[in-house]
């Protein structure tokens, strides 16, 4: 249940997720990511990650469900 | 200071129901400590009992959102931690409810937030408000100190004088030290150990250890019970009124005519007068509307005010108090606020109603917090509302009589420019 998200703070316009990643991120008429939010695909996991790591502010994240609270923790 | 609702059959009658029950029965000077406990006595209810209170009586956040109380109190003492907040930043220009109760019932709100603090366990607690509170607060704090009332130390934290001060994220960057600008972070601030409650919302829990949640749900709905306090906008200077949820919404507006009225502030919506006549003072009831009572601001546009010519002033103030730190809300507020004031104005541009739907859709859930949603839902149910007053608007008409801007905005507003302005 892995979902691609975008800090709105960091994100600068950069446009780089939607060049790679096109099936989940469009560009509004300003520049700024319009991220899908339903489950990643599986096969597009791979280019999730590299759309990932190739925001150059770090804006663009890949996010799971948190894992059940500890007790202990 | 505030009008506090006073006609004097209506106060006998309100005493008579048990009313207020926040508010001083008779508006005067703010409630000294002696004065505070000679009418609602001492707590009762403390710690897990109280927890267990707040629970059965259903109390509710009246900052807005409406989330159940017990249920923020309980996620914040699970953290581990935990820290209590005290949000009496009011920063909406309509709204003048949590002024009004800081004023003159301090230490109901003082006793709330003492008390959340120790049932979670907390070893910290704020009060964040406008400077303008601080120093009538220290002295109620000192009041309490020489009575040893309090178990946690209280620390007042001033809020600048922005939109956003109050916004619970903003408001935890401020008590942390740095600016009030709203932060992202995939963890809510409950979850962090911060508990976080309007003023409002902590004064009806000092009162629910005292009588607890049988006595709470003597008012209200089931579904949201008690009591809630309004700002009142029907005319005149502006009036904080405590009334029980569920009432009729044209009584609780006190007004027998409106041209339409705006529900829940400046993120909230305009309902036509037809709309009011039929409903309650109530999320439940508001909902079909897509309206909510927000924090309780309910303003009568009059017979012979333009609501689009309102609306316009309104969506440019919200514009310049976007934090600007989200591309869709720096881009899309300013562009909706000039949108407006074109539709405000004589023959607007066939496109410009269709580029101010678009830009609504744009902003909404695209920001870090929901100044951009707010923004755009207050501005749809505008073009909703006032259909009727584009057409005439098209033709280069308008139904105004009078001029005289209706909704409250601070004067000399503008965008801030430095990061200063925001601590």
């Amino acid at each position: 249940m892995t979902t691609v998200r975008v800090n709105p703070i960091a994100c600068d316009g950069h446009g780089m997720c939607a060049e790679l990643l096109p099936e989940l991120v469009t560009l509004d008429e300003w520049g700024y990511p319009i991220v899908d939010r339903r489950p990643l695909p599986p096969g597009l996991e791979r280019v999730a990650r590299k759309a990932v790591a190739a925001c150059p502010v770090l804006a663009l994240k890949l996010v799971s469900p948190p894992p059940p609270v500890s007790s202990g923790a | 200071m505030t009008g506090v609702k006073s006609a004097a059959g209506g106060a006998a009658r309100q005493a008579a129901a048990g009313l207020p029950r926040l508010l001083p029965p008779v508006p005067g000077d703010p409630e000294e400590l002696t004065e505070h406990l000679a009418r609602h006595g001492r707590p009762r209810y403390h710690g897990s009992a109280l927890l267990h209170a707040v629970k059965s009586a259903g109390l509710t956040g009246r900052g807005g959102a409406a989330f159940p109380t017990h249920v923020k109190l309980a996620a914040a003492k699970e953290a581990g931690h935990p820290v209590v907040v005290a949000n009496g930043a009011e920063s909406e220009p309509a709204s003048e409810k949590d002024a009004a109760l800081l004023y003159h019932a301090p230490h109901l709100v003082l006793d709330g937030l003492a008390l959340a603090a120790d049932a979670i366990g907390a070893g910290r607690a704020y009060l964040y408000l406008h400077a303008g509170h601080a120093a009538r607060i220290q002295k109620a704090l000192t009041e309490r100190r020489n009575l040893r009332l309090d178990p946690v130390a209280i620390t007042v934290v001033a809020a600048p004088a922005r939109f956003l001060a109050g916004q619970e994220t903003a408001l935890v960057s401020r008590i942390s030290g740095g600016p009030a600008l709203p932060t992202f972070d995939s963890r809510r601030v409950t979850e962090r150990g911060i508990l976080v409650q309007n003023v409002e919302t902590l004064a009806h829990l000092a009162l629910i250890s005292r009588h607890g949640p049988d006595w709470f749900r003597e008012r209200g709905t089931r579904a949201e019970p008690g009591t809630m306090l309004l700002t009142l906008h029907a005319g005149g200077r502006p009036r904080v009124t405590e009334q029980p949820i569920g009432v009729p919404l044209r009584s609780a507006l006190g007004l027998t005519d409106a041209a339409a009225v705006l529900v829940g502030g400046y993120h909230g919506t305009w309902l036509t007068a037809a709309a009011v006549d039929s409903l309650t003072l109530d999320n439940a009831a508001l909902r079909q509307h897509k309206a909510s009572l927000g924090a309780g601001v309910l303003a009568a546009l009059p017979h012979g005010s333009c609501g689009l010519v309102e609306t316009a002033r309104v969506t440019r103030y919200l514009a310049a108090e976007s934090a600007g730190q989200c591309g869709p809300c720096l881009n899309g507020l300013p562009r909706m606020a000039g949108a407006l004031a074109e539709l405000a104005g004589p023959r607007p541009r066939r496109s410009t109603l269709h580029d101010v739907e678009r830009w609504a859709g744009l902003v909404t859930g695209r920001g870090a917090c929901h100044h951009p949603d707010g923004t755009a839902r207050f501005v749809r149910s505008a073009l909703t509302v006032f259909g009727a007053e584009l057409k005439r608007h098209a033709s280069g008409e308008c139904t105004a009589t009078e001029r005289a801007p209706v909704l409250p905005l601070p004067s000399g507003y503008a965008a801030p420019t430095t990061e200063e302005a925001w601590r």
